[in-house]
């Protein structure tokens, strides 16, 4: 967040995303517009649309025919990319073109592709927390958090791993610089354009056994990919992957952190975690995404009109009492969770198999390592806001 | 029981090919179908709600009986 917008005076009809207040917590700001004004809207960000209810949030996902992918990130500007590609496909499609652009990034996130990383993210994350024994505080999400969803994507990628620091800085560019004027927004895009296309001339020139290469090599009915769908889509890959997954990670451990009955169980019970990090992902959805209005549209009694944004809150569907039972508190061992965190319809996440598998070993070596923490100082804990929300500094005290 | 997979609904959430692998396959693209004809097996209903229960996609229908209307089985919380 910089910090360029003036403070909220009313979230119903002033609301900002990167706000603060927001940032900090902002279930009782969804709870109360679920309450009393179910999508409401913003003039900032040339206008934009909130909805809160998991019927109308899951509602606008399904409509394809009246919101368009074309870009998914709210900001100051409009995308220069014509739909139905968009700049990073097939996120950033609609159909019918997105189906092929998906279907082909599909197979290498399957369960049964991303299963064989598990075991080295395994053991990378005990690699991390060899690193960190007998510290008494650890920022769980800058010394751990962060680095295990980028280590894994350099490695599918086929990245260097020593450029990981600057992974780290394109995706603040992309998703917290989102208040920044278009000119500073489209330079800070040129820096990830420069790199991408560096790394994408060495896979040219030297192929490899990675998933850039498999998209140089891809083809859909038999035309090669153009150059700008195959850097689009690795630079999809490359935002989407690291901050979400980082922000999961880092509120579970919050959670864990501040709910001593649930860390203990989950100690005791390591088999419960599959059931855990659902629960804990529909209670901390880190992301939310957005749409753009095709045209002049009546979305129950609300006057959309073309080219405003909507936002779409999955982490305040996910709390919908409509939708879940006792949907503000975390039932750890909740076994009943058709969660949004990943979205719904056609553009569910594509990496949420690499997400689940990275969240639950990150989770449970923690857990191994260090069974007893707490957080050492909460006014130093910080969260991120925009679209994706998650600690960025989380100091725990290690018993 | 019985159960089918949507395959218009289902967007590969994997939700049930995790809960309940003996019931559920997905193919290469993660998208998941039942196994065989959906029979599911004695002892294995109670694996069989919770995964239509999961399922983000209401995706899922379970069919008790010839007579039950898988629309509203498949939409029960």
């Amino acid at each position: 967040m910089s910090g360029h917008h003036p403070p909220v005076s009313d979230w119903a009809t002033d609301f900002d995303h990167t706000d603060e207040v927001w940032a900090a917590d902002p279930f009782p700001i969804w709870d109360e517009l679920r309450e009393t004004c179910p999508v409401a809207h913003s003039d900032r960000y040339g206008g934009v649309w909130l909805p809160t209810r998991h019927d109308d949030v899951s509602a606008i996902a399904y409509d394809t025919e009246h919101f368009t992918s074309r870009s998914i990130i709210v900001n100051e500007g409009r995308p220069l990319a014509e739909a139905p590609v968009g700049i990073a496909p097939p996120i950033s499609s609609d159909p019918p073109f997105h189906r092929d652009a998906r279907r082909l990034l599909l197979p290498a996130f399957s369960p049964k592709a991303i299963a064989p990383l598990e075991p080295f993210t395994r053991a990378y994350c005990h690699e991390l927390l060899d690193a960190l024994a007998g510290h008494h505080v650890i920022d769980a999400a800058a010394e751990y958090a962060q680095h295990i969803p980028v280590r894994v994507i350099a490695k599918m990628l086929g990245f260097p791993e020593a450029d990981a620091d600057q992974f780290r800085g394109f995706v603040q560019d992309v998703l917290e610089g989102v208040d920044l004027p278009p000119e500073e927004r489209i330079e800070n895009f040129g820096r990830l354009d420069a790199y991408l296309t560096a790394q994408v001339q060495d896979h040219v020139d030297h192929p490899r056994d990675d998933l850039t290469s498999y998209l140089l090599q891809a083809d859909i009915d038999g035309q090669p990919l153009e150059p700008s769908h195959v850097g689009g889509t690795i630079a999809l890959l490359l935002i989407a992957g690291i901050d979400t997954t980082w922000s999961a990670i880092g509120a579970s451990l919050w959670h864990l952190a501040t709910h001593p009955d649930d860390r203990a169980r989950l100690v005791a019970e390591p088999e419960l975690v599959p059931v855990a990090i659902e629960e804990l992902l529909r209670a901390y959805a880190p992301v939310t995404m957005a749409r753009l209005v095709i045209d002049d549209f009546d979305y129950e009694g609300c006057p959309m009109r073309k080219d405003d944004w909507v936002l779409l809150p999955f982490p305040a569907a996910n709390r919908d009492p409509e939708a879940f039972d006792r949907a503000d508190e975390v039932i750890i061992d909740r076994a009943e969770n058709r969660h949004a965190a990943f979205g719904l319809g056609i553009h569910r996440c594509a990496g949420s198999n690499l997400a689940r598998m990275e969240l639950q070993v990150a989770l449970s070596a923690w857990l191994e390592h260090f069974p007893d923490f707490s957080v050492d100082d909460v006014d130093r804990v910080r969260w991120s806001g925009g679209q994706v929300r998650g600690p960025r500094t989380l100091p725990l005290r290690i018993a | 029981m019985r159960l089918t997979v949507d395959p218009d609904k289902c967007q590969g959430h994997n939700r049930c090919y995790s809960l309940a692998p003996e019931l559920f396959d997905v193919d290469d693209y993660g998208y998941a179908h039942e196994i065989g004809d959906g029979t599911v097996p004695a002892g294995f209903e109670e694996r069989a709600r919770l995964a239509a229960a999961n399922c983000p996609e209401f995706a899922i229908a379970i069919h008790d009986d010839v007579q039950t209307d898988p629309a509203v089985q498949g939409a029960g919380e």
